[in-house]
């Protein structure tokens, strides 16, 4: 028995999209940017996308600008809002927990005479928008605010967020990516100027991302050249990615309501056992505003790339923000930034639900899970009412 | 990323668990860093009159190669000489795992660390006359 608990990392991609993207990668392979028939399908085939992923959000398709990923997206919204309108400051405020692509697209502004300046969460990882008013300075050209977290799930409340930017004459840049086919996501409804958006978390292709721009609000490319995408974006459109990504956009439009209230269910169920038949556990991120597939566990004790391994071993797929996992030996920031210590943020266990996962796969992990702590636990030196863990 | 060696060590460890009573004691690491050693020893006497290592155990709060490493130390050193235990390099424990990650290159040098300690920590307790606790070692910034 296998069960792929990681789609927060990655999703499948859906039967459905496959087939849709299939003539794109033979017969239809030509450039949409040629006059004849052959290119004028591509293009045809690549703004009937733009019309889907813009429906998908609530904007117009002028206002979708489609690039190679989420984390291009993130970093096309920032440095390039921030190079097209420096005149207006020079700070950029974003949140604790924000992907690792928008931390380091700010960090890299840094070096050009930006300032960022970084808000932190309350323990469920929500950003308060006190905390945030204190925050944004008349000098402030962008805020910066995550949607959802695709660490610990917690959703956040952007158009209250957005409020506090625009009040200070700040823009607001929004990454969906990992938020967008979990929950409804309406560009007027948050009010914020951009947004970004990744299909291979909703069930499309790696490979393909989107920018929301607004009307009327100004970004400088960060790719030159043939200037397609509105000079926004050069390169050769992904064709067969930009068409996987409409058609991945307009089934969850039609299906992720009543495919949340499944995946909600699971997961719920999934974290009541957990909690009730391991000790020492916590459930990091917010009780409730959490998107629907998202568990993220700090188990007392044992570290997380052991767990992961372990658990592997047993036939489970999932993730944890231990250090020992990730290039700078660094544990999650998000997870200290809520308040965990480094030693708890070792020990977290990130399972996330999605589209194809079934009750076998979930009830498989519930059995193995309590066998691998308990034998790592085993190993470990810290014990329950030990002094030496914090 | 693994050997098989390292996954074989990760997954049936040997030597594991807490030592009633050892001769000496070898904390090292931190919570904070993701690795924690304890090495415990016991310490006998060869035909020839020499100390000896004649059981060793350890616990280990970490990754795979951490867990796969200490169980590869105890191996290494169970039955030695204090002299010859105290010599088994970082290199010696990596190679004899099969080889680590780069990333993951501390962990052998952890283990090592905790077994010199275990060993210095049993001189000093002997050279007391026996008794009080000790090997606690905190600085772990190079450790992990």
């Amino acid at each position: 028995m296998r069960a792929y608990l990681d789609y927060a990392s990655t999703t499948p991609l859906d039967e459905r999209v496959l087939e849709e993207m299939l003539p794109w990668l033979k017969e239809e392979f030509a450039n949409p940017t040629g006059i004849y028939s052959l290119s004028q399908r591509a293009r045809q085939a690549v703004e009937g996308a733009r019309e889907r992923v813009a429906e998908f959000i609530g904007a117009s398709p002028s206002e979708v600008v489609f690039t190679s990923s989420g984390t291009e997206a993130c970093n096309l919204a920032i440095k390039g809002y921030a190079l097209a309108n420096r005149r207006q400051g020079n700070r950029i405020v974003v949140s604790a927990v924000e992907h690792m692509a928008v931390l380091e697209a700010c960090r890299a502004l840094e070096k050009h005479g930006f300032e960022v300046a970084v808000v932190g969460v309350d323990e469920h990882g929500c950003v308060k928008p006190e905390e945030l008013e204190k925050a944004v300075t008349g000098e402030t050209l962008l805020v910066v605010v995550q949607l959802a977290s695709n660490e610990i799930g917690t959703i956040q409340n952007i158009r209250e967020l957005a409020e506090v930017a625009h009040e200070r004459g700040a823009a607001f840049f929004c990454d969906a990516c990992i938020a967008n086919g979990s929950v409804p996501v309406d560009v007027d409804a948050l009010d914020v100027e951009l947004l970004a958006m990744s299909a291979h978390k909703m069930y499309g292709p790696k490979g393909v991302g989107a920018l929301y721009v607004a009307e009327g609000t100004r970004i400088e490319p960060l790719i030159h050249g043939g200037g397609q995408e509105r000079g926004y974006r050069s390169g050769t459109e992904n064709v067969p990615g930009i068409v996987g990504f409409g058609r991945a956009c307009e089934i969850a439009a039609r299906e992720m309501e009543a495919e949340g209230e499944r995946i909600r269910r699971m997961r719920d169920r999934m974290v009541r056992r957990v909690m009730q038949e391991i000790e020492d556990v916590r459930l990091n991120g917010h009780p409730e505003r959490r998107l629907p597939g998202n568990a993220n566990f700090a188990i007392a004790y044992i570290e997380g790339e052991s767990l992961v391994l372990e658990l592997d071993f047993a036939g489970v797929s999932a993730s944890t923000g231990s250090a020992c996992t990730s290039p700078t030996l660094e544990p999650s920031h998000v997870l200290t930034a809520i308040g965990l210590s480094k030693a708890q943020a070792h020990g977290s266990l990130r399972v996330t639900l999605g589209r194809f996962t079934t009750e076998e796969e979930v009830e498989h992990f519930l059995e193995v899970l309590p066998g691998v702590v308990e034998r790592l636990r085993r190993i470990s030196p810290f014990k329950r009412g030990g002094e030496e863990y914090v | 990323m693994y050997s098989e060696i390292l996954l074989e060590h990760f997954r049936n460890p040997r030597n594991m668990g807490r030592m009633e009573n050892p001769d000496g004691v070898g904390k090292v690491g931190n919570p904070a860093c993701g690795d924690v050693m304890h090495i415990y020893i016991k310490v006998g006497k060869n035909a020839s009159g020499q100390e000896v290592i004649e059981d060793i155990k350890f616990e280990t709060f970490g990754c795979a190669a951490a867990i796969g490493t200490s169980s590869m130390v105890t191996e290494l050193a169970k039955g030695k000489t204090l002299e010859e235990a105290e010599k088994i390099s970082k290199e010696d424990v990596a190679e004899a795992v099969g080889g680590l990650p780069p990333i993951k290159m501390h962990c052998s040098l952890l283990a090592t660390k905790g077994l010199r300690k275990a060993i210095e920590d049993y001189r000093s307790r002997k050279g007391k006359g026996d008794g009080g606790e000790g090997g606690e070692d905190s600085q772990h910034s190079q450790e992990g």
